[in-house]
C-alpha cells in the first residue's frame, strides 16, 4: 500500500536515477519506523523525502552514497515530525514520576542490582537471533515516548547529545537521564521477554 | 569512596553518549573490577547500541 502511494506520485516512466531513488524506499521506511513509532508518520516522512530526492536529484553530486544522502534528506523530515510531536506532548509531572520510580525499583536500597544480571552471552550470536530481534523490537516500541525519542535520535540518527538537546530544547542532563532510563528499561525488558524465555 | 550500581549504571550509559571525565572513568573503573553485575550490564548495553544499528542497518 505504501510503494503505491509513492508511485502515484512518480511519472510512469521514471528515470533510472528515480527507480534508484525507489529502491531505497525500504530501508528508509524502515529508519523512519525505528525513530517515528506512529506508521502514518513514517510513511509521511519517507514519503517527503522520496519526493524531495526526486526534484532534487541534480543535487546529489555523487561523492556519497545515494543511501547515505537519501537519509540525509530523512534526517531533517524526521526532525521535523520529532518537533512537532515533542511540542504537542506537554511534559507530564506523573509519567515523569512513574518513570523515575520504575528505574529506582530495578536497585535495592543500597543502590545496588536487585537482580543478578543475566549473561547474555555472545553478542554476535544474539544479533542472527531471530527471537532476540522480535524481543528487542517489541521492547523499543514500549519504551515511554519520550525517552524512545531520545534514545533513537541518539541511537538511529547517530545525533550528539548536544544536536539533540538543541533539536528539542532540553539541557544536556535531561538528556542524559532519559538515555539512562532508556537503556535501563530496554535491558530489563530484554530480560525478560527474551533471556528468560530462551532459557526454557 | 564506593559508588552504588545505580551511579555505575548511569556512568555507563553517559560513557556512550559523551567522554567521562578522569574521575568518572577511575569510579567507573573502580566499580566494574569489585561488581559482576555492572559488568554483565556494561555487556548488554554494548548489545543494545549493536542491535539498535543491526535493525536500522538490515533491510
Ligand atoms: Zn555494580
Amino acid at each position: 500500500m505504501f510503494f503505491n502511494i509513492i508511485l502515484h506520485n512518480i511519472p510512469s516512466k521514471a528515470s533510472p536515477q528515480a527507480q534508484a531513488i525507489e529502491a531505497e524506499g525500504a530501508y528508509l521506511l524502515r529508519y523512519a519506523q525505528l525513530q517515528l513509532r506512529n506508521p502514518a508518520q513514517a510513511e509521511d516522512a519517507v514519503q517527503e523525502t522520496l519526493l524531495a530526492a526526486i526534484e532534487g536529484i541534480a543535487r546529489f553530486s555523487g561523492k556519497s552514497s545515494l543511501r547515505t544522502w537519501l537519509t540525509g534528506i530523512l534526517k531533517h523530515k524526521i526532525i521535523d515530525q520529532l518537533r512537532r510531536s515533542a511540542r504537542e506532548q506537554a511534559f507530564d509531572v506523573d509519567d515523569d514520576r512513574a518513570e523515575a520510580e520504575a528505574i529506582d525499583a530495578l536497585f535495592a536500597g543500597d543502590g545496588h542490582w536487585r537482580g543478578m544480571p543475566s549473561d547474555w552471552g555472545n553478542p554476535d550470536a544474539a544479533l542472527e537471533n531471530s527471537r532476540f530481534r522480535a524481543a528487542f523490537e517489541l521492547c523499543l516500541q514500549r519504551l515511554p515516548e519520550r525517552s524512545a525519542r531520545v534514545f533513537t535520535m541518539r541511537e538511529v540518527m547517530d545525533m550528539s547529545t548536544g544536536e539533540i538537546c538543541q533539536e528539542l530544547q532540553i539541557t544536556p542532563t535531561n538528556c542524559w537521564v532519559m538515555l539512562h532510563r532508556a537503556r535501563l528499561t530496554l535491558r530489563e525488558c530484554l530480560e525478560l521477554n527474551w533471556f528468560d524465555g530462551s532459557r526454557r | 569512596m564506593m559508588s552504588t550500581c545505580k551511579h555505575a549504571s548511569e556512568l555507563m550509559s553517559q560513557g556512550q553518549d559523551r567522554t567521562l571525565g578522569p574521575v568518572e572513568r577511575l569510579q567507573l573503573r573502580l566499580h566494574l573490577l569489585i561488581c559482576k553485575r555492572c559488568r554483565r550490564v556494561e555487556q548488554q548495553f554494548g548489545l543494545l547500541r549493536a542491535a539498535i544499528r543491526r535493525c536500522r542497518d538490515d533491510s
